[in-house]
């Protein structure tokens, strides 16, 4: 039997792409369509030897297999006894699964973050401090005229950002590339950079400066200086005139914003800079979201508790505190003693010296692939592929809400994270005594 | 040579990642590091040669690579993931993010040095297996 199915959401990068074409013989993928190259990557590989299809148990410093059954009573157990358990992920898996760690995180009375700890979370500070003049993609494909990408590399990291979404994209109002301006800043001449109508050098580190120099030229300020942040003035004052003579601007920012000096003063700089142009034409500001449902962990952690990630539980109550209840900083600190990470690889990129604190701990990973945390974990729950093995919702980086599908059924055995984490969190509820409230 | 030190998301990264962190593939996009061609030649380093990388936090020898991203003289770039690690800065003042970016670092020819793989390096941050 053979069937397509059309309009599948991608279950790669916040750009969220709804546009795939899924050609399916005898139960297994054969062909896709409209996919980038990391996507492609992801549907060719995605069953490939590192794929796990049995839980395991680690003892005495060996893996044995297990029975579904086993492995969430021994997670349950570990998380149950633990004082102050901290659950990370949340941004390869579904708005549900998110859901539903939530409230495991305030059964167990410990922390609950996500991968926005580490990629967006100074944005969302610098949000709550300026607050945000937004929009929809579709908004930007219809109308922009000047788009900016600042600290980003969309086409390493979006790779389809651009074409559907921006300077390649046929908009209603806007429909060839030279109806529109391509700017870009970054530290090195990116692959995007390379396409750019005008590329912008910042020194490492100095984008804060370069910001500021860009709001004083906008307000008609004179800069008493040859150059800012190894930019020369006059090319920020020809910025400038650009930005403030657009219809419709849009800047996007990465992660060359979020990590470097400054942080989230880097984002109040950015945001402040978008609110100074609405005062002379329409300006818009996003974030280019990473992971594909890292916005919906946002979203959903934003519902139950208050907060976009990072709560803590131990005092009964959601408590947010970055800097300190991040997870970043508790592994540094070596404070909690058993994590629960769910789609993440948190071994394979977070400093050393947070690393070593997990490496001491009970770890207990859901994920359906061999990666370097599941390494150093006690216990490994496999997992069915969110928008191949399991359908659920994702939002994409501009908070649209999408429904990724069901296409092909998964390893035997294998549940949704969402499955998974509903188990893991009446055993938990269970073992301390808290069932009838659950139920 | 005394340098900045970036790390970031690469085309070739996300393909490996998606490949299995595990592969080949991975391995060799992963633990790179891509430099400025004019400082190659200052420090007398061909693309494929091994080069180390210091920071205040740590060290790690990786493939030098030929940057398709120049001129960004005294600026080296390092693929996310395990190898990075090894020498990014985990201090967040206060904001959850540790300094994946701008790292001051200093970069050698290290020709004989072996790189580490995943295992190895996950290894040396345990301190044992």
């Amino acid at each position: 039997m053979e069937e397509t199915i059309h309009n599948v959401v991608c279950t790669v990068c916040g750009c969220c792409c709804d546009d795939l074409e899924v050609k399916i013989k005898d139960g297994r993928i054969v062909e896709v369509k409209n996919a980038c190259a990391v996507s492609l990557s992801k549907f060719q590989n995605y069953n490939n030897e590192e794929r796990i299809v049995k839980p395991m148990i680690k003892k005495n410093g060996e893996f044995k297999e297990c029975s579904f059954e086993e492995a969430i009573k021994e997670a349950s157990i570990i998380l149950a006894e633990s004082e102050y358990p901290l659950i990370y992920g949340l941004s390869l898996t579904t708005t549900e699964a998110i859901s539903k760690a939530v409230e495991l995180a305030e059964a167990l009375g410990g922390v609950i973050d996500n991968t926005t700890s580490v990629c967006h979370g100074p944005s969302l500070i610098g949000v709550h401090d300026i607050g945000v003049v937004t929009c929809t993609l579709g908004e930007v494909k219809n109308r922009a005229d000047l788009i900016i990408y600042w600290g980003s590399n969309p086409v390493f990291s979006h790779p389809r950002h651009l074409t559907r979404y921006t300077v390649f994209s046929k908009g209603k109002f806007r429909k060839e590339r030279k109806e529109r301006k391509l700017i870009v800043v970054d530290v090195r001449r990116t692959a995007t950079a390379k396409m750019a109508d005008i590329f912008i050098q910042v020194a490492p580190n100095q984008d804060y400066e370069l910001l500021s120099a860009l709001r004083m030229a906008i307000k008609g300020e004179e800069i008493y200086l040859d150059e800012v942040a190894g930019v020369p003035v006059n090319k920020i004052e020809e910025l400038a005139d650009l930005m403030v003579s657009c219809e419709f601007g849009i800047l996007f920012f990465g992660l060359g914003l979020t990590m470097s000096l400054g942080k989230s003063r880097n984002i109040d700089a950015a945001l402040s800079l978008v609110r100074d142009l609405n005062e002379k034409t329409k300006f818009l500001i996003m974030p280019m979201r990473g992971h594909y449902n890292v916005t919906g962990a946002n979203e959903a952690i934003a519902w139950q508790t208050g907060y976009p990630f990072a709560v803590d539980f131990s005092q009964g109550y959601p408590r947010y505190n970055p800097g300190e209840t991040t997870i970043i900083d508790i592994l540094n600190r070596g404070e909690c003693d058993a994590a629960l990470i769910i789609g993440s690889d948190p071994a394979a990129h977070f400093p050393v010296s947070a690393i070593k604190h997990l490496t001491k701990i009970p770890v207990i990973i859901i994920d359906p692939h061999k990666n370097a945390t599941t390494l150093i974990s006690k216990v490994v729950i496999p997992t069915a592929i969110t928008g191949i093995e399991a359908e659920g919702t994702v939002y994409r980086m501009d908070g649209v809400p999408l429904e990724c599908k069901k296409l092909v059924e998964p390893p035997s055995g294998l549940k949704s994270d969402e499955e998974i984490l509903t188990e893991i969190l009446m055993s938990v509820k269970k073992l301390k005594g808290e069932e009838k409230l659950y139920e | 040579m005394k340098v900045k030190l970036i790390t970031g998301r690469s085309l070739q990264q996300g393909v490996g990642k998606e490949a299995g962190k595990f592969s080949q593939e991975y391995f060799n996009n992963v633990a790179i590091c891509e430099l400025d061609p004019n400082d190659m030649e200052a420090l007398n380093i061909s693309p494929g040669e091994n080069v180390m990388v210091k920071t205040k936090f740590g060290e790690v020898v990786l493939k030098a690579v030929k940057s398709a991203h120049s001129p960004h003289k005294g600026i080296i770039f390092i693929p996310y993931g395990p190898w990075a690690n090894l020498v990014i800065d985990p201090e967040t003042h206060g904001s959850g993010m540790p300094n994946f970016k701008g790292i001051e670092a200093e970069v050698f020819p290290a020709k004989g040095e072996k790189i580490l793989t995943l295992i190895e390096v996950l290894e040396k941050i345990s301190g044992g297996k």
